[in-house]
């Protein structure tokens, strides 16, 4: 059976993915959507992946929601407060979200995954390291050739060509 | 041990779902980037659940690897937002309408 700690962090990630929609302002969502991606940052302790939790820390709670944040506050403030949304489309997105736990929920559970049984110790992330470095080591290179794009193309869309720097005089 | 594997795979259904009617509904271009990030976040909640109970330490790595592309998807999709939002001084997805050529 599920034990508390469990419970209290599936509670936390659900509520505030579902806050982090539904919340008026912006800046409470995505500071919401923080806590969800710490809660799934809880759920990988959980199941003894401590290297993957702390990746997840650093990269998602650390860099992406700031990196969210600051966009947020970039957009004009009269935007982040305006909700425009049809009710009936909201009731269809509704709808579809419970026909999909439901469907997939009753699926799962009819599968007999509850019979799977852990008896082997976690997972060493000693063997991680030895993962990356010798199987999918051009993996590795290809991310970080994709990482090293990404940020170049980032800064690229972002720039301003109508903005040009003045040397100031005085 | 005391959790079970089907309890994550529950958890990370209901995050799917979540996200899937985030992106159906919201119009709002952040917004939507949220949803996907919940997506995406379901999906590493599984490999790892499922590499935890097999045991095998490559779920593990697919997870790593997953987190680090969904850092670069979110700033490239931010970069975008950004561009859109200064062309059409709006966030609204149905404002981006133009863009279909």
């Amino acid at each position: 059976m599920a034990d508390a700690v469990f419970l209290a962090i599936s509670v936390l990630t659900i509520g505030s993915a579902i806050a982090s929609l539904e919340v008026r302002s912006m800046i409470y969502g995505s500071i919401s959507l923080m806590v969800t991606l710490a809660g799934v940052a809880g759920f990988f302790l959980l199941l003894d992946a401590p290297f993957v939790a702390m990746f997840q820390i650093s990269v998602y709670v650390g860099s992406i929601a700031v990196l969210i944040l600051f966009t947020v506050m970039l957009v004009r403030r009269e935007l982040l407060f305006h909700k425009i949304e049809d009710p009936r489309r909201r009731y269809a997105g509704i709808g579809l979200m419970i026909v999909i736990m439901l469907g997939i929920g009753t699926i799962i559970i009819g599968s007999g995954l509850k019979s799977m049984e852990v008896d082997a110790p976690s997972v060493d992330f000693r063997e991680i390291g030895k993962d990356f470095l010798t199987y999918y080591s051009p993996a590795l290179v290809v991310m970080g050739l994709i990482l090293a794009s990404a940020v170049i193309g980032a800064l690229t869309l972002a720039r301003r060509e109508d903005v040009t720097n003045e040397q100031r005089t005085d | 041990m005391s959790n079970e594997l089907i309890e994550f795979v529950l958890v990370s259904v209901a995050l799917l779902a979540i996200g899937i009617y985030g992106l159906a509904v919201k119009r709002n271009a952040i917004r939507m980037l949220f949803a996907i990030e919940m997506i995406v976040n379901a999906a590493n909640l599984n490999v790892v659940a499922f590499s935890r109970f097999i045991p095998n330490s490559q779920g593990q790595t697919l997870a790593l690897f997953s987190i680090a592309i969904a850092a670069a998807e979110v700033a490239v999709g931010l970069a975008l937002i950004i561009v859109a939002y200064r062309m059409y001084k709006n966030i609204d997805i149905a404002d981006f309408r133009r863009l279909k050529g």
